[in-house]
């Protein structure tokens, strides 16, 4: 094994690389400015129009309750709701958005109250329509406080006391630790971002530094000089896994950023959220993706020989990304979790024992199953990545 | 000095079936002097240079290209030999200087070496303005400058040119045949192919005609006249592929 040689193509390739716009935008941009772009920014957006919708009077239409002077002038007096006149066409008003909801209240409604008859009242609403949601809320709270008055009503008129209503109390009491809880509500979701940008790191710089030197003439060049084929590939993987991990570490530095910035926006709106970071967690997540950029590079570098363009590399890679995806899931999906069958599966594995130990769990065993394998995987695509370069049918395929 | 003997290269081909690129050609090519591979498009003038550059390995027969045998030391092979046709492009995003430097590392030069190598050359080939330009910046003649540079900066006794002056304008051609004179002038082994007889006639001290892989005749250009009865070069060369 010659180092020299390998370290000389190694920072060529970087140098090369970090003159390339492409590989910059999918290396620094992309995880540095896009993502928390998008993930701040959709999440205020979202907030935004939450409180929007919120702060939003809603107009519902009351239909009957004539007879009931009692509820209806309650309902009326209402200031979270802005009650309509009465039309026949309230459906089509709810879907066409000029109400958000409407209450039926049955015939003597207040009478029946009197007599303790058992009354349906109903609210009509535009399922899935967030502010017919938030209209036909304001209505339900009213009639539940009105229902929950005329019981206590009824109870203390029977002189029975009010505890007769609510004989026992059921409360939850959280044992996870914090680490623990933020472990499993946002250790689903940095792996898989941390899987997608480690491969997507890899996909650019792997395909130019291939297929690209096939397609701009420059992989003749290179193979005129005395460095062996393995050095020549051991390079430009190196290359590539350099930047996957630096794409890997920068998306992490961004989301870890961002999930602050997020929790001190909260804060400053009265949510606290109970959300924890752990500095130890990320580093060990980092750690175990180190093998699985190895993989990644080496497959992509593998793909990019075996191509005889940058567009043919790219149309192998794009469903190669899909499938990855597929397994990067994992983490999110509930109920799965990581067993010795699952630890073997590549990128699942990844995907499972990252959201574990970002939960402050440290299954040693499964920890070395993973890692082990998943060096396995990377060795099994870089000897793959070097017998395809030593292919003269592969390396000069027309 | 070059040395083939029966060297053959076959490939498998989908719809062809087995085909001989290279079917047992043999010839010699000696120290000072310049030996052109005469033949047409597909005649197998590349695979025959790829095969003694080692890019590609013979299917039969061997060659010694500087005292070392193709298939079995081709590292020493490549560190001896300087290779130069159309396909060998340039990084684009390195500068010239760049580019002839990670050249004459990779044919194991030391700092100090490569440095007196490059400016040698350098001044040489006139590359001073544009040594600290991008390749992708610079013109056709510009260019060849880079890849002459780049074949020469670890001072090879063997050059392999595979068409160099295709695709070229007078002036650009006009380098490169005045850089293989001046390989030739300093004691190197010079192999060319080429399908521009004038060129040939020219340069070339020997010449061999290739023709669906197989070597047709060789000899210096006044003895492919005398054989085929013909008055120029073009009309040897035509008599001989197509008789």
């Amino acid at each position: 094994m010659n180092l020299r040689d390998i370290r000389i193509i190694y920072r060529k390739e970087l140098r090369d690389m970090l003159r390339d716009r492409r590989t910059i935008i999918s290396m620094v941009v992309v995880p540095v400015l896009v993502m928390p772009a998008l993930m701040l920014g959709m999440g205020t957006a979202a907030a935004k129009l939450v409180t929007r919708a919120r702060q939003e009077i809603p107009k519902v239409m009351v239909l009957g309750g004539e007879d009931s002077p009692k509820t209806l002038g309650e309902l009326k007096g209402l200031k979270t709701i802005e009650v309509v006149a009465n039309s026949a066409d309230y459906t089509n008003l709810i879907s066409e958005k000029k109400i958000r909801a409407a209450v039926k209240i049955p015939q003597g409604f207040d009478a029946g109250l009197e007599k303790g008859e058992y009354q349906i009242v109903e609210i009509y609403v535009y399922a899935g329509e967030m502010k017919s949601g938030f209209g036909a809320e304001t209505v339900e709270n009213f009639f539940q406080r009105l229902r929950e008055r005329t019981v206590r009503e009824r109870v203390a008129a029977q002189h029975f006391p009010e505890r007769l209503l609510k004989p026992f109390e059921v409360r939850q009491t959280n044992v996870a630790p914090p680490k623990k809880v933020s472990g499993n509500l946002i250790g689903a979701i940095i792996p898989y971002l941390l899987i997608l940008t480690c491969m997507m790191g890899a996909m650019h710089p792997a395909v130019d530094l291939t297929a690209g030197e096939k397609e701009r003439g420059t992989m003749e060049t290179l193979l005129c000089s005395p460095v062996s084929r393995t050095h020549l590939v051991l390079g430009k993987c190196l290359a590539v896994l350099t930047t996957s991990a630096a794409t890997t570490l920068l998306s992490l530095s961004s989301t870890g950023i961002c999930f602050e910035l997020g929790k001190r926006m909260a804060a400053s709106g009265g949510l606290a959220l109970p959300l924890t970071m752990d500095a130890m967690g990320l580093a060990a997540v980092f750690l175990m993706m180190l093998p699985l950029a190895i993989f990644f590079s080496a497959t992509m570098v593998a793909i990019g020989l075996f191509s005889r363009s940058s567009k043919e590399a790219h149309s192998y890679v794009q469903p190669l990304l899909v499938i990855t995806i597929m397994p990067a899931v994992a983490s999110l999906l509930p109920g799965v979790e990581l067993n010795s069958g699952l630890a073997l599966v590549p990128v699942v594995n990844i995907s499972l024992i990252s959201k574990e130990l970002l939960s402050g769990t440290c299954h040693w065993s499964y920890i070395a199953i993973i890692f082990g394998s998943t060096c396995v995987y990377a060795a099994l695509a870089v000897t793959a990545a070097v017998a395809l370069f030593k292919r003269e049918s592969v390396l000069f395929r027309t | 000095m070059i040395e083939a003997q029966e060297l053959t290269k076959a490939f498998q081909d989908k719809k062809r079936g087995k085909i001989r690129a290279v079917d047992a050609v043999s010839f010699r090519c000696e120290p000072g002097k310049v030996f052109g591979l005469l033949g047409i498009n597909g005649a197998g003038k590349t695979t025959c240079l790829r095969l003694l550059a080692t890019i590609l390995k013979p299917t039969s027969g061997r060659a010694i290209v500087a005292g070392f045998d193709v298939e079995a030391n081709p590292g020493d092979v490549r560190g001896h030999i300087g290779f130069l046709s159309t396909a060998t492009a340039l990084y684009g995003r390195l500068t010239a200087q760049e580019m002839v430097e990670y050249f004459g590392r990779l044919h194991g030069l030391g700092e100090a070496e490569l440095g007196q190598r490059v400016e040698a050359i350098f001044a040489m080939l006139g590359m001073e303005e544009f040594r600290r330009r991008r390749c992708d910046k610079l013109s056709t003649g510009m260019k060849q400058k880079v890849s002459i540079a780049r074949t020469l900066v670890h001072d090879p006794p063997v050059m392999i040119f595979d068409e160099p002056t295709h695709g070229l304008d007078v002036l650009a051609a006009r380098t490169i045949v005045g850089f293989i004179r001046e390989c030739r002038a300093r004691g190197k082994t010079v192999i060319f192919s080429t399908h521009v007889m004038s060129e040939a006639e020219k340069l070339c001290d020997s010449v061999g005609i290739i023709h669906n892989g197989r070597l047709m005749a060789q000899g210096t250009v006044a003895q492919l006249r005398a054989q085929t009865g013909a008055e120029s070069l073009e009309d040897a060369f035509v008599r001989v592929v197509a008789p």
